[in-house]
């Protein structure tokens, strides 16, 4: 791997930028893996990097029917943060984002992580109420959170309209400052450069047909290039989990949906942090490139489809205006849907799966991507050890039996 | 954006409707008999395929019964719709897919 640095890009400026190597090689498949990763979209790229970095496990395969990063991790609003309501999610979020803080430095590319602040806005005493919880609880789980009331929102985000002759007055919000936004590319490509430097194989164009299982073991994947031995199988597959999971005959509580996002026509800066709002359904911040990027909440229906209906993307552009009036005139150029794989709790199944030596990662739903380095470090150790990293370990299928859901609607913050 | 046949109603926006998921989900008759494996099977296992899918809409803005709806979920069509009071319709559907499904 050629190393990025401010001597390097000098070195290549001279050159006329003609000697990068590619990121990543493609590698043909070989016919046997100790791991196989399904999915090389972050989750599953990062979840091989920790396999190779942290446990020396090298022999790796990342199959990605596709190409590389480009389902729901080139899809999503780059939103990170921790700000969830319970013990267990608060410990996995914070894990990510505290992986994220010094993600650059530990790949080698710099995946802009700009910690400029989340507000997550209140408009009604319920909302209220709730959020002031969610205040204390973070804090007393090491997060931090504050409550700000409307004058204070405004401060801090002053393009936010917070008149109270409004059908859905801000009434305050709660911050979470180390909160932000990441480049999400980069935080795919990094872990596959870095996976890839490693020995890890990452093929795309390699689509998974079915498994090969004998005694309730897996022993292998098959697949559009052949027949590829496996120790242990990872499925990390965002929307396609079910899918997957069937061809091995397992049932999850999973439904996929659309949900999806908008960008604007590029502007000068003028949105200076996250602001999302559940009451009337948007979330916005400005990318780097001045675009301002939003979220809508899924679609209702269940769908494989990457798109969705026009209606979700009107409400959702009612509530933008709603927020900040001074976008009225701004025209959006791009929409686009990815798939999401809806958990009944809203939080993640992570862990082993009735098959033995099968596992998945999935059901982060509409809230993935911020969770990327944590659920690929703790998938990792999950999948070396061959049982649930303690981090991981609420998050299993079992929970859906025991009744221990973790129920995280408030904080996913995205309607669904 | 979806046009669905309401079998009362007619054609009618999608936003006439509510989604209800995965239809000829039966409430088990001996729910207290069950042991806890058996009622998350019930309560929260759902099919979720990448193609045909019978599913439950309620006509919420018109005369607000509910009914089922056969989809595919890659292309959207809807090739049957049908009252919520069949238990199992025409399974030879199965046998005969649209020539846009995958």
């Amino acid at each position: 791997m050629k190393r990025f640095s401010a001597f390097a890009l000098l070195r290549e400026a001279l050159r006329g930028h003609a000697d990068w190597p590619p990121y990543w090689r493609t590698p043909e498949p070989k016919s046997s893996y100790d791991i196989v990763i399904i999915g090389g979209g972050g989750h599953g790229l990062a979840t091989a990097y920790y396999l190779a970095k942290e446990h020396g496990i090298r022999n790796v395969a990342v199959l990605e029917r596709g190409w590389l990063g480009g389902g729901n991790t080139g899809r999503n609003t780059t939103i990170v943060r921790s700000n969830y309501l319970w013990e267990e999610s608060a410990a996995l979020y914070e894990h990510a984002l505290q992986l994220f803080e010094t993600l650059s430095e530990a790949l080698n590319i710099n995946v802009m992580l700009s910690q400029r602040g989340v507000l997550n806005l209140a408009h009604t005493p319920g909302d209220v109420r709730e959020a002031i919880r969610r205040v204390h609880a973070n804090r007393l789980n090491g997060i931090d959170a504050e409550w700000l009331d409307a004058r204070q929102v405004k401060e801090f985000c002053p393009i936010v309209n917070v008149s109270p002759d409004v059908r859905y007055p801000v009434l305050g919000a709660t911050l979470q400052r180390r909160a932000g936004v990441a480049r999400h590319d980069a935080v795919a490509w990094g872990y596959a450069r870095a996976a890839d430097a490693l020995g890890v194989d990452i093929i795309q164009g390699c689509e998974v047909t079915g498994f090969d299982i004998s005694a309730n073991r897996v022993r292998g994947v098959r697949t559009k290039k052949g027949t590829i031995a496996a120790g242990r199988v990872g499925i990390v597959a965002a929307g396609h989990n079910s899918v997957l999971a069937a061809m091995a005959g397992v049932r999850l509580p999973l439904q996929s949906h659309p949900l999806q996002a908008l960008v604007s026509e590029p502007v000068k800066p003028v949105h200076n942090c996250v602001v999302m709002s559940n009451a009337v359904h948007v979330y916005v911040s400005q990318s780097d490139k001045g675009e301002l990027v939003m979220g809508a909440g899924i679609d209702a229906y269940n769908s494989y489809s990457q798109r969705g209906s026009f209606h979700v993307i009107e409400h959702q552009m009612a509530a933008c205006l709603e927020l900040f009036p001074i976008f009225s005139r701004l025209r959006m150029m791009r929409s686009w849907g990815g798939i999401v794989d809806v958990c009944p709790d809203a939080s993640p199944i992570i862990g082993p799966l009735p098959v033995e030596g099968l596992y998945m990662n999935g059901g982060w739903g509409t809230g993935g991507f911020k969770a990327t380095p944590g659920s690929g470090h703790v998938f990792a150790w999950t999948l070396a050890k061959g049982e649930p990293h303690p981090l991981a370990r609420p998050f299993g299928l079992a929970r859906f039996a025991s009744g221990a859901l973790i129920d995280e609607h408030g904080a996913a913050a995205v309607a669904h | 954006m979806l046009l669905i046949r309401c079998p009362w109603c007619g054609p009618c926006d999608e936003t006439e409707f509510r989604y209800g998921g995965e239809a000829h989900v039966a409430r088990p008759r001996e729910a207290q008999s069950l042991d806890d494996a058996a009622w998350a099977e019930y309560l929260f296992m759902r099919n979720n395929p990448r193609g045909w899918f019978r599913e439950r809409w309620v006509h919420a803005a018109g005369c607000r019964r509910w009914f089922n709806v056969e989809r595919h979920t890659v292309t959207h069509e809807i090739r049957l719709t049908y009252s919520g009071t069949r238990v199992d319709p025409m399974s030879e559907l199965d046998r005969a897919p649209s020539p846009n499904s995958k």
